[in-house]
């Protein structure tokens, strides 16, 4: 990975006696989108403040663009937009009056500021309500809004809190879509944190899981699924022409098998190991035929659970 | 900071706390100069003095207070904490804080703007209403202010802004503490209680107590009496500008504490009394700015302090 655009390198951040954050390291590269899990109090939100350098890490380095986020918290702001979770905007305000406000703080002004202002409405599709105020905005209206907001400095880095928590779900996939272009299009570096696996499993080139202050696992989903694999927990589905007990006994007996289940005329097989071979062949010496087969894909659930509750 | 000053600035003259400090501003303006014209012609023919435009604010009646006082005591900080009180903490609660902290902005710029723009609105309301006030005492009593009135006028504007400006400060040190904002206007409220009212009461009881006065006290008594009782007063920065309005609308005042009977002088005893020129006014009250100003710096030093350390937190 050519120079990270976020390093975090054995992150800490102790509050009072309880570490909320512990020894952290992660890198995000140029133009990724990285998936922050991690359940509720995990310290995802204490990790992005410590990478905005709002707050300071009790040890360890965040750096962003290599600028120290502790050190010189200005120069990383300058290019890194923030969403934070629950999003507030002066309710008594128009949408264009907030997002004005926000140019103005990052010395936008004139005519550039109103550009720029309008392209951000019109690229989250608020234009039509861009003179209502912000209070009567629904939540994922005013999500969306927070999106347009982080667009308006042309940020390098995009760091999003829970994005898509408590939004109904055209409205997620709206904001997914949205994040996902600004990545695509814009070669946006993004870090979204999310306690909401399946929906922002689509849209991420890379995720970090993390459990009680620590980065359980990182990588790809498929890598993540495929370390499961190789540890020992693999599932195959099989659907067979008809289903007898010789049949579930002469499975149960292929070596690696440790668990076999069946539903109507469909096993499914637990194994330590790649068993598909023998497990076909063991149907056909019983007298059945398959129908099919499939591997089952670790679910991104089963994933989560188990890092969850490794720790 | 100029952003987040002309957006304050916006605010508040939006908002409708400017409504209901506007209305304020009216009603306290046409009662003074009601009072005032009430008993001011009596008061000067019995009583006269070269400063007499100035007396529309000095001059009350029974429990009805000057107005110099209504300011100081009531009026001032109501306006200072009203426009402090949820400075910080009503950004916090809704949300808007960490996304400016994020902006590329030193915090100290969020509290500098949002103070200089409170003391603008405060400068703006002070300086409506003693025109208002001017004006109306001018139309109800007919006296024309001299240039040396105007001048201890401008000298009154300027005290009572940096004594409105202390409240602000005191009322946005407290929205940087408490996150509540029903606990950060009630602090400040019970503070401006205790030293609207309490601190007169306290005063009075501390001088009793050090200098007792009885049936058969000396005139000095009284004096040192009187002394202490205003030394302790001074205490609150209530007092202090209070004392500090007083001299410099009313040229009669010579000293901060009465001079012993001895030292009285004879002019006092004939004629027209004694008046201190706007300069000597000035060196009288400049230990009462210094200390105003040193308050607000106080306030101002706490809630950097607090608020520049603070760190945002994950909710």
């Amino acid at each position: 990975m050519a120079s990270p655009v976020v390093e975090a390198s054995e992150l800490t951040k102790v509050y009072n006696g309880a570490t909320a954050v512990d020894r952290l390291s992660l890198q995000i590269g140029e133009g990724e989108i990285f998936g922050f899990l991690g359940p509720n109090g995990a310290g995802k939100t204490t990790t992005i403040l410590m990478l905005l350098g709002l707050t300071e890490p009790t040890s360890g380095v965040a750096r962003v663009y290599g600028h120290d986020s502790a050190r010189e918290p200005m120069k990383v702001k300058r290019v890194t937009g923030y969403l934070p979770e629950n999003v507030g905007f002066y309710e008594d305000l128009t949408a264009r009056q907030n997002l004005a406000y926000i140019a103005r703080l990052n010395g936008i002004s004139g005519k550039e500021a109103r550009q720029k202002i309008e392209g951000a409405l019109d690229a989250v599709g608020l234009s039509e309500v861009a003179s209502k105020e912000v209070g009567k905005f629904s939540k994922g209206m005013k999500q969306r809004l927070g999106i347009a907001d982080v667009l308006i400095k042309n940020p390098r880095l995009v760091i999003m809190d829970e994005p898509t928590t408590g939004i109904d779900p055209a409205g997620v996939t709206h904001i997914l879509d949205l994040i996902v272009n600004m990545a695509k299009q814009q070669g946006i570096t993004i870090m979204l944190s999310s306690h909401l696996l399946y929906q922002v499993q689509k849209i991420c080139d890379r995720v970090g899981i993390i459990a009680q202050g620590r980065l359980v696992a990182e990588g790809s989903i498929q890598d993540l699924g495929r370390r499961m694999t190789s540890e020992g927990q693999n599932v195959i589905e099989v659907e067979v022409d008809r289903l007898s007990s010789g049949l579930m006994e002469s499975v149960g007996r292929v070596a690696g098998v440790k668990n076999v289940d069946s539903v109507g005329s469909l096993l499914t097989i637990r194994s330590d190991r790649d068993v598909r071979a023998g497990v076909s062949k063991a149907i056909v010496e019983s007298g059945a035929l398959t129908l099919g087969m499939k591997s089952h894909d670790y679910a991104l659930e089963e994933i989560y659970l188990k890092y969850f509750t490794e720790v | 900071m100029g952003a987040i000053y002309w957006k304050e600035l916006e605010d508040h003259f939006a908002s409708w706390r400017y409504l209901v400090l506007v209305i304020l501003v009216c009603f306290v303006s046409i009662f003074a100069v009601w009072v005032a014209s009430q008993t001011i012609i009596d008061n000067v023919r019995s009583y006269p003095t070269e400063s007499v435009f100035l007396r529309i604010f000095v001059t009350g009646k029974g429990s009805l207070p000057p107005f110099f006082e209504f300011v100081m005591r009531w009026f001032g900080p109501l306006i200072g904490i009203l426009l402090g009180f949820d400075a910080i903490n009503s950004e916090r609660s809704r949300g808007t804080l960490s996304r400016i902290l994020s902006q590329p902005v030193y915090r100290d710029a969020v509290i500098n703007g949002k103070f200089l723009a409170g003391l603008t609105v405060i400068a703006v309301m002070m300086g409506a209403i003693i025109v208002l006030v001017s004006a109306l005492g001018l139309i109800q009593t007919g006296i024309t202010p001299s240039s040396a009135e105007v001048a201890r006028l401008v000298c009154f504007y300027l005290i009572s802004v940096v004594y409105i400006g202390f409240w602000l400060a005191l009322g946005m040190l407290f929205s940087v503490l408490f996150r509540s904002t029903i606990f950060s206007a009630l602090v400040p409220l019970a503070l401006w209680l205790f030293f609207a009212v309490f601190m007169v009461m306290i005063a009075g009881a501390v001088a009793d107590w050090k200098e007792p006065i009885n049936s058969d006290s000396q005139a000095s008594d009284l004096v040192h009496n009187i002394n202490l009782e205003r030394q302790v007063k001074r205490i609150s920065p209530l007092g202090l500008s209070w004392e500090a309005s007083r001299f410099v609308l009313d040229p009669e005042q010579r000293t901060s504490d009465l001079a012993e009977p001895g030292e009285m002088v004879e002019s006092q005893a004939f004629g027209t009394p004694p008046t201190v020129s706007l300069r000597q006014s000035i060196t009288l009250v400049w230990p009462h700015i210094v200390v105003l100003v040193g308050l607000i710096g106080i306030c101002f030093a706490a809630s950097y302090i607090r608020f520049v350390k603070e760190e945002i937190r994950a909710t």
